[in-house]
């Protein structure tokens, strides 16, 4: 039997006291476990004199009764100074124990002095802390492990809740970076033939000319017009020109590489951000192909549809400070001088120094 | 309306009566053609759009569709983990139903669960009184106490009524709280795959 007053003076385990009026609150170890089921009672001698059930339970040695305390818990993660008062366990307030059978089990509780000047020994009342779901887990434990008044179970309660809330947001999360990214991809893609639409080259070319400034790599622009197309249009139809500009689109995929950015900025209109190969002979052997592939004849529903284009080509190497709106410029005027040189025909505007510009037709 | 609860009924009637019927109740109680995410909220009328359009094709009275979602709320697992967490046998489920509004605000601090109060328990019988701003908890209500009555192995009758104010009333005759093995529930959650 234990027995304590409220000012800790324990009249109790003496015998012969029970029926006496008092303060002292006598409660058998059983009782006792109910109501605080990880209580530990400790003698003078610091020898286990009680544990409660889930206590017994997750130390798992059997009634512990007559056991050193310090043969199954270490305070903190080391082993109790031999011969350590049980007036000690009091004095240190606010205890953190540990299992020496699974020592990653942390224990939380306080000692209270039992008896006149802590005659019965102490009493230790003791929790997992933050680690109760493991410990739950770990131990096996069920709620009848847990005194009633615990809040053991709200906090079991409110980690799943918490979890489930967090699965429904990240699924949230998730579903809404898929369409904002299907969103950014539709506002920079032209519907037709899948390309870049202006705004993505605007997008591409500011960012070239900001790493160039910080010292990335030269590139040029080339725009192409195509010739021929409004007749294609205007005699065999709108369908007729979708065919015809999609079959554009897959000849520019296929004649730039994976990191040039290839724009459809208008009806027929095409401009490249070209990034390797910027050699103004090799700018103009790839203006020539482009060419001569746009003029093999392509034939929508039995009518044979025949384009041209021009391609007026700038450098980002020709200027001191390269500007996005200044180059599309550029690249535009080359354009029409290559038009009206004959269609068919790609200029390379090249950088001052490098002699005159090559004019090829095809 | 939270979006938790329009979620879970757009779940219920997808995993239950498949994915056309759900096109069709988006279609009739013109929805968002996306459907309903549950961590946002919704406006209220909403809610009973969806519920009656269902009824409708269904041919369903709306109670018996409200009911049927109560059952159908216990076969999600996490749901039927929290419900759990009431008590270890049915008796202690029920009278922890008082604490279901607070639970709900303790998951999510704006989620609108009725009230429930216990108005009467003598033996084995109970009688819970349902208080919500928006009708249709006490169906939904008696199908979950229903489906919860099988989860914990308990024999007992729950019947829907209303009290003299006009609000939904469970009584509940638990008769046995243990008359058969009820399903299994482990206080350690389960571990998740990421």
């Amino acid at each position: 039997m234990i027995a304590a007053g409220p000012d800790g003076a324990g009249r109790g385990g003496s015998g012969g006291d029970d029926g006496r009026q008092g303060t002292a609150v006598p409660l058998a170890p059983e009782v006792l476990g109910r109501l605080m089921p990880m209580f530990l009672w400790l003698g003078r001698d610091g020898r286990i004199r009680a544990a409660g059930p889930t206590l017994r339970k997750i130390v798992g040695a059997g009634p512990l009764t007559g056991d050193p305390f310090d043969a199954h818990f270490l305070l903190g993660r080391a082993p109790a100074a031999p011969g350590l008062a049980t007036e000690g366990l009091v004095r240190r307030g606010r205890l953190h124990l540990s299992l020496r059978a699974n020592p990653a089990a942390v224990l939380r509780g306080q000692a209270a002095a039992l008896g006149p000047a802590g005659g019965h020994g102490v009493l230790l009342n003791l929790t997992f802390g933050i680690g109760l779901a493991e410990a739950v887990r770990d131990f096996g434990l069920t709620e009848a492990d847990f005194a009633p008044s615990d809040l053991a179970m709200e906090l079991l309660y409110l980690r799943e809740a918490k979890d489930a809330v967090l699965a429904e947001l990240k699924a949230l999360n998730q579903r809404l970076e898929t369409a904002r990214r299907v969103a950014e991809a539709e506002a920079l893609t032209d519907p037709l033939t899948g390309l870049a639409n202006r705004r993505a080259l605007e997008a591409a070319l500011t960012q070239e000319v900001a790493a160039l400034a910080r010292g990335g790599a030269p590139f040029a622009v080339a725009h192409l017009d195509l010739d021929h197309f409004k007749a294609v249009n205007d005699t065999l139809g709108h369908a007729a020109g979708d065919h015809v500009l999609t079959r554009v689109a897959t000849v520019l995929r296929a004649e730039t590489r994976r990191g040039d950015v290839v724009a459809r900025v208008g009806g027929d209109e095409f401009v490249l951000l070209l990034r390797a190969n910027l050699d103004p002979a090799r700018l103009t052997a790839l203006g020539s192909r482009i060419i001569a592939r746009l003029e093999e004849p392509c034939v929508f529903q039995g009518n044979s549809c025949r384009i041209s284009g021009s391609i007026g080509i700038v450098l980002s190497a020709s200027y001191p400070v390269p500007d996005p709106d200044r180059m599309l410029a550029d690249a535009d005027a080359a354009l029409y001088g290559a038009k009206r040189g004959g269609r068919g025909r790609c200029t390379v505007v090249l950088p001052p120094g490098q002699g005159a510009a090559p004019d090829v037709g095809v | 309306m939270h979006g938790l609860i329009n979620r879970s009924i757009q779940c219920f009637l997808r995993d239950t009566y498949g994915e056309a019927l759900w096109r069709d109740v988006l279609g009739r109680a013109h929805l968002p053609p996306e459907g309903f995410e549950a961590m946002l909220h919704y406006p209220d009328p909403l809610t009973d759009a969806m519920i009656d359009a269902a009824a409708a094709r269904l041919g369903k009275p709306r109670a018996a569709l409200l009911e049927d979602l109560g059952a159908y709320l216990v076969t999600r697992e996490p749901l039927r983990r929290l419900m759990r967490f009431g008590g270890t046998d049915y008796g202690e489920f029920l009278l922890s139903l008082e604490e279901l509004q607070g639970r709900g605000l303790m998951a999510l601090p704006d989620l609108d669960l009725p009230e429930i109060r216990l108005t009467a328990a003598t033996a084995g019988r109970f009688l819970l009184q349902v208080r919500a701003k928006v009708a249709g908890w006490g169906p939904v209500l008696a199908g979950l106490l229903r489906a919860m009555a099988d989860d914990y192995g308990a024999l007992a009758i729950i019947e829907l009524q209303q009290d003299a104010g006009g609000h939904a009333q469970l009584q509940v005759s638990l008769h046995e709280t243990q008359f058969y093995q009820g399903r299994q529930f482990d206080l350690a959650s389960p571990v998740v795959a990421q």
